[in-house]
């Protein structure tokens, strides 16, 4: 109950920043924040909540989407993911880690001629799949791999 | 948190961008080794990609991306000489941004 | 009489060289031909990657990260530091060899002069010394690590090639192959249990790095350090020993130079490649 009330608190807080250094013009115009941010979808504990605020649920399996990702990450803190879609009109590719606090990463919209690929390093919390979300076409596709995670680091 | 670095270059008729940035990302969700206090949320919510002026990525990011991001995207159409702009806004209201030519 | 005494003392020098050269290449033979044997499939070379030359999987996540690696920032920093004139208005690179271009390669090297092993570190700190200013500390990241971060990426390519040609260099081989064999700590392991006898082998989640190569590529950006923090090689040596459970000499110390001088001795002839990513 606290926990809840702490946290919408925070949100506000942090809503009203964003907000005040707008107004401050700190914000160049023109810059396009449009999208603003789905803290309901960033902050849920699963990826079905995730997804479903993502307005993401439900996709079909595709072969045409490749995640690109270890079969054992080096460092849990630093794992290269690597996402290709082939689907024609690719307009969303979205990264989630299934087992971690915050199973959604990132959100990438693309549109004028960006391919259907993107590529960063993620956080992964304990061994599970990575899932990538595409949207394309008013329609939802999914794929997955999983990622084993250990724990330790010799680093020679 | 300045000090992005950008790269971009054509291959075939593809633009090939990448970039790293400067950020802590923490997540909200850690402790502090030394203190066992939860270390608040910071990081990048937000990035916005344009190039020749046209908006062809336009992002939204959690704390799950890792320490210092690392973002590569490519871009159909584009022409060396292009100018790729990518700007990035953290929760805390921070911005950065950097530009580059194609090369 | 006298001039007897001469001859064997004469004698034996000759003697001494020649196992100044023939002792420390013979081990470093011994090595190549152990892991030859142990790992056909692996070639010597690619131990600079050290565990990663096991690991087709770690190898590519390493590939992607260097790329664009978390500490470009850390390097500009460092060459930043390189860049700026000392008091005296000189730089380290009126002060190194070669204006500190492929040099690192040579260090550690046997000093005669000096009578001990000088490393990569030492005639940094002594340039600084030189020229007016503080050493930096062995153990700081923050100066030490961040500046030969950059300043050993200017031997990237150079082939790794120590040399021990004196009785007094060859002393100074040995202390640190002791060192290396020796079994301590807690634990009750030494460097060559891991990195020799089980080198390959899986310790828990971890895969040991191989002795060869080992020198070649630190400074290493550690990912549980945020892959933006500089780990010196001999700040590894202090990891290493803690991990078993030993108090650590100092960085800098001549034990652990001596260390870096044998250890260094048996990546001979394999490429530099500093400031690199480890998990």
């Amino acid at each position: 109950m606290n926990e809840q009330r702490r946290s919408i608190l925070k949100g506000a807080g942090a809503a009203s920043v964003v907000t005040v250094a707008a107004a401050a013009g700190l914000l160049k115009p023109g810059t396009v924040w449009a999208a603003g941010w789905n803290k309901a979808a960033f902050e849920a504990k699963d990826m079905a909540g995730a997804l479903s605020s993502e307005g993401a649920s439900g996709g079909a399996d595709s072969g045409q989407i490749t995640v690109k990702a270890p079969d054992i990450a080096e460092n849990g803190a630093v794992v290269p993911v690597e996402v290709i879609s082939a689907i024609p009109g690719t307009e969303h590719i979205i990264i989630l880690a299934e087992k971690n606090g915050f199973p959604l990463i990132a959100d990438f919209g693309l549109q004028n001629g960006a391919e259907g690929y993107v590529s960063t390093r993620i956080k992964m919390g304990a061994t599970s799949n990575v899932v990538a979300v595409v949207k394309a076409g008013g329609k939802v596709y999914k794929a997955a791999k999983e990622v084993k995670v250990t724990i330790g680091g010799c680093g020679g | 948190m300045a000090g992005m670095k950008i790269r971009a270059s054509m291959a075939g008729d593809v633009a090939e961008i990448k970039a790293l940035m400067n950020h802590v990302m923490e997540t909200g969700l850690r402790k502090d080794a030394k203190t066992g206090e939860i270390v608040p949320a910071h990081h990048i919510t937000n990035v916005t990609a344009t190039v020749g002026g046209k908006v062809v990525l336009d992002a939204q990011w959690g704390g799950g991306i890792s320490k210092n991001p690392y973002l590569a995207f490519k871009v159909k159409g584009a022409k060396a000489g292009d100018k790729v702009v990518i700007e990035t806004l953290d929760n805390k209201g921070e911005k950065d941004s950097a530009e580059a030519d194609i090369g | 009489m006298k001039k007897l005494i001469m001859i064997l003392a004469g004698a034996g020098i000759v003697l001494g060289s020649v196992s100044a050269v023939a002792g420390p290449e013979d081990d470093r033979t011994k090595l190549i031909n152990y892991f030859k044997n142990k790992y056909s499939d692996i070639k010597i070379d690619d131990y600079i990657y050290g565990a990663l030359a096991f690991s087709p999987d770690s190898k590519s996540q390493y590939d992607s990260i260097m790329e664009f690696p978390p500490f470009v920032e850390v390097l500009d920093k460092g060459k930043k530091m390189w860049d700026t004139p000392f008091k005296s208005g000189k730089t380290y690179a009126d002060c190194l060899p070669n204006g500190g271009k492929m040099i690192a390669g040579n260090y550690p090297m046997f000093d005669e002069a000096k009578g001990k092993v000088v490393t990569f570190e030492d005639a940094i700190n002594d340039c600084r010394v030189a020229n007016g200013e503080e050493p930096y500390k062995y153990d700081d990241m923050k100066t030490m690590g961040v500046l030969t971060s950059y300043a050993r990426t200017l031997s990237d390519g150079m082939k790794m090639n120590i040399k021990v040609d004196s009785p007094a260099a060859l002393k100074a081989f040995e202390d640190g192959k002791k060192t290396y064999y020796a079994r301590a700590g807690q634990l009750n392991f030494s460097c060559a249990s891991c990195h020799i006898d089980a080198a390959g082998n899986n310790l828990r989640s971890e895969i040991l790095s191989p002795v060869l190569g080992q020198a070649t590529h630190f400074p290493v950006f550690r990912g549980k350090d945020g892959g933006d923090v500089p780990t010196t090689l001999q700040k590894r040596y202090s990891g290493c020993f803690k991990q078993v459970r030993q108090v650590p000499d100092k960085e800098g110390s001549t034990r652990f130079n001596n260390l870096e001088y044998f250890h260094s001795y048996l990546s001979n002839g394999m490429e530099l490649k500093s400031s690199v990513f480890r998990k």
